[in-house]
């Protein structure tokens, strides 16, 4: 959260002190409040594990131990990091241009089963030099075609972004258990319907020196680049204006369309790259598994990060290191695994919640307006 | 002739399916229409299910009386409505977040106290057999009619008759249609939209308390995919009108129906693609009965799904 305030201080040359000063008090603003709202989101959930008879004091050092406390929970961490950053950019890109889209798990789920879907004839046989990029582009552009056709949906025909990608959310995963259940079974695995495993060479490996997949690195790259896009292009300013006021941005003859398109081919694109990492990288094939529930996750990464690709990356660590808490607090203290959901839920809603408090804490608010 | 009666069986299931399958579509659309008539949306009415699903089969296994179940699982939504309703009055919030965030808190603290009543077996919802007139063991069970489907009807027919008759109705439609009027004729805007998302988190908790109390029939945590989601974007389908909530309902209904229906004579080719027939049902209906050059008609003008 805090590459926000370098960058943004940067931006700005030299202006008269007062715009400086609500430049800064802007950026605390956003890194205050929501830092406010997970207290208050603990402080909340400690309430209800008391009601609960458990001990709150366990449920946090756990959750400490689970997601940063060991090198081994830090590998934990940053593995699901990764499609965290994915998928939060899949719900940021849209944010832009004013566009709640909550479907990046449909994208990922799609983008998994493409990679998968398109090594099946390759497997065995063709250097992972060759196979190794048509997974991932397959994955990109279904992604993209995914969550694009959301776009194509709200411009032409003023479908609702979000519950429109919700609901191909749903039909990704009826496409992918039609495939996986049927054609491309893979008869050596009955147990756990799935595609054939697309090889031992043709998986991503680690990075050098840590136990995390490639997929965490590209994730921040693509974040980073996001980032120079969306602040640093034409493209992204027009974006954002399109963003502000769709009818300013048309009277200034901006393609507010293909912007619109554009945008969620991108995003869907990211969400996309998450699915084909869990394939490549984790898996090895795609089933059920892979929809693990980062889409989900992503959309509260992007809301904490205030929908800023680089502050992306270091919530989607903090949102992942809980994640990976989950079992060993399911296991220590008997919880249902839903718990580690119960709490990203509340931290959502009192981060919601705590969006009233901006422009109205009187310390933070420069007087020089 | 074989293929015939085949078709009639399919047919058949079809319509059972719709009468057993939209009672929840048709609680949660109505309580929907209320929220987005005051001018609101409320999009976790699919958390809202699950937890009145959870909650009604818990009451009901400790207490016995499923009918207990169906009050206590519409008082725990009426609580989710409320929170909604309380957290959107206040400044700079965005009803479609909010939403979204309730979803995903009201599934999770559904599977989480939900865990222990996976197992036992709850008393499940009488139902009435209106097809004891016919020969036909189909026909019968496919009349076989939960009260609450009845119940949805009578709500919906009410609700239609109120908005355009009543005080109340009134009230509700101005303060969707344009707040300042509303604020001008003193009524509070904001006490408005929050009655009506509570009363609209009520009635989707009674939904969600059909889906486990009557069908499926069970608590597991695959209850409901999206049915919340669906009807929310079935009342847009039927143009914030609660009789045609009520049609819309009967149509998902079927849609739902079709993946089983096939599967019982027989047809198992595809069984997956039917089960997204609802979803592609949805998303299709949406295409054809939204537009981005006009606003709708009868949309609220104070909504902001539709702007």
């Amino acid at each position: 959260m805090t590459a926000t305030s370098p960058a943004e201080v940067n931006a700005i040359p030299l202006r008269p002190m007062g715009d400086l000063l609500a430049r800064l008090g802007r950026s605390a603003e956003a890194i205050l409040i929501p830092l406010f709202a997970l207290v208050a989101a603990a402080i909340l959930f400690s309430i209800f594990l008391l009601v609960l008879g458990k001990s709150p004091a366990q449920f946090f050092s756990l959750l400490w131990l689970g997601g940063f406390g060991t090198p081994f929970s830090w590998t934990n961490t940053l593995v699901r990091a990764g499609p965290l950053i994915f998928t939060a950019l899949c719900v940021a890109i849209p944010a832009r241009l004013g566009m709640v889209v909550i479907g990046g798990e449909g994208a990922l789920v799609l983008g998994g089963f493409a990679a998968a879907a398109i090594a099946i004839p390759f497997i065995g046989w063709a250097p992972p030099l060759v196979v190794m990029p048509l997974m991932a582009i397959a994955a990109i552009l279904s992604g993209a075609a995914w969550i694009g056709l959301v776009g194509v949906l709200r411009h032409y025909r003023g479908v609702n972004e979000t519950i429109a990608s919700l609901l191909l959310f749903y039909i990704a995963v009826a496409i992918m258990n039609f495939f996986v259940e049927g054609a491309l079974r893979d008869p050596g695995n009955p147990n756990k319907p799935s595609t054939p495993t697309i090889g031992k060479e043709n998986m991503v490996g680690a990075i050098p020196g840590l136990d995390v997949h490639w997929g965490l690195a590209v994730a921040v790259v693509l974040a980073v680049l996001v980032w120079v896009l969306m602040n640093r292009t034409t493209f992204g300013f027009a974006a954002r204006i399109t963003g502000g006021n769709v009818r300013a941005a048309r009277a200034q003859g901006l393609p507010v369309g293909r912007l619109i398109v554009i945008s969620c081919a991108l995003a869907g694109a990211c969400a996309g790259l998450a699915g084909y990492f869990e394939v490549a990288a984790i898996q090895g094939r795609a089933n059920a598994s892979i929809a693990a529930g980062y889409g989900f996750t992503g959309i509260l990464v992007a809301f904490l990060a205030r929908q800023n690709p680089l502050a992306i990356i270091p919530v989607a660590i903090f949102l992942g290191g809980i994640t990976a808490a989950g079992g060993l607090i399911q296991r220590r203290m008997g919880m249902p695994d839903a718990t580690v959901q119960v709490l990203q839920g509340l931290m959502f809603l009192v981060l919601l919640v705590s969006e009233t408090l901006y422009g109205r804490i009187p310390f933070l608010r420069p007087r020089s307006a | 002739m074989n293929g015939d009666s085949q078709f009639s069986i399919v047919l058949l299931a079809m319509l059972a399916g719709a009468i057993r399958v939209s009672t929840p579509f048709l609680f949660v659309s109505l309580g929907e229409c209320l929220t987005e008539k005051s001018g609101r949306i409320n999009l976790g009415l699919e958390g809202t299910l699950v937890f009145g699903a959870m909650t009604g089969y818990a009451a009901a296994y400790q207490t016995g009386s499923p009918w207990l179940g169906v009050v206590a699982a519409g008082i725990a939504g009426a609580v989710f409505g409320a929170v909604h309703g309380y957290i959107c009055k206040l400044p700079k919030v965005n009803d479609i977040a909010v939403g979204i965030a309730l979803m995903l808190f009201g599934t999770g603290l559904a599977f989480f106290l939900g865990k222990p009543y996976i197992q036992p077996q709850a008393p499940r919802l009488p139902s009435l057999p209106l097809g004891a007139w016919s020969d036909n063991p189909q026909l019968q069970t496919a009349l076989q009619i939960n009260p609450l489907f009845l119940v949805g009807l009578a709500l919906a027919l009410l609700m239609w008759w109120a908005f355009r008759n009543t005080r109340f109705g009134l009230i509700v439609r101005m303060t969707g249609d344009s707040a300042p009027a509303a604020l001008a004729m003193g009524y509070s805007v904001d006490l408005v939209r929050f009655l009506a998302t509570t009363i609209g988190g009520f009635l989707a908790g009674v939904g969600g308390a059909f889906l486990s109390l009557y069908y499926p029939g069970s608590w597991s945590e695959g209850l409901s995919s999206g049915q919340g989601l669906m009807a929310v974007a079935l009342v847009i389908f039927a143009r914030w009108n609660p009789l045609a909530c009520f049609g819309a309902a009967l149509l998902f209904g079927a849609a739902g129906a079709l993946g089983p229906a096939l599967q019982s004579v027989g047809v198992t080719a595809g069984y997956y693609f039917f089960n997204a027939a609802p979803y592609v049902l949805t998303l299709l209906i949406m295409i054809a009965s939204t537009s981005p050059k006009r606003a709708l008609k009868g949309a609220p003008g104070e909504l902001s799904i539709t702007k």
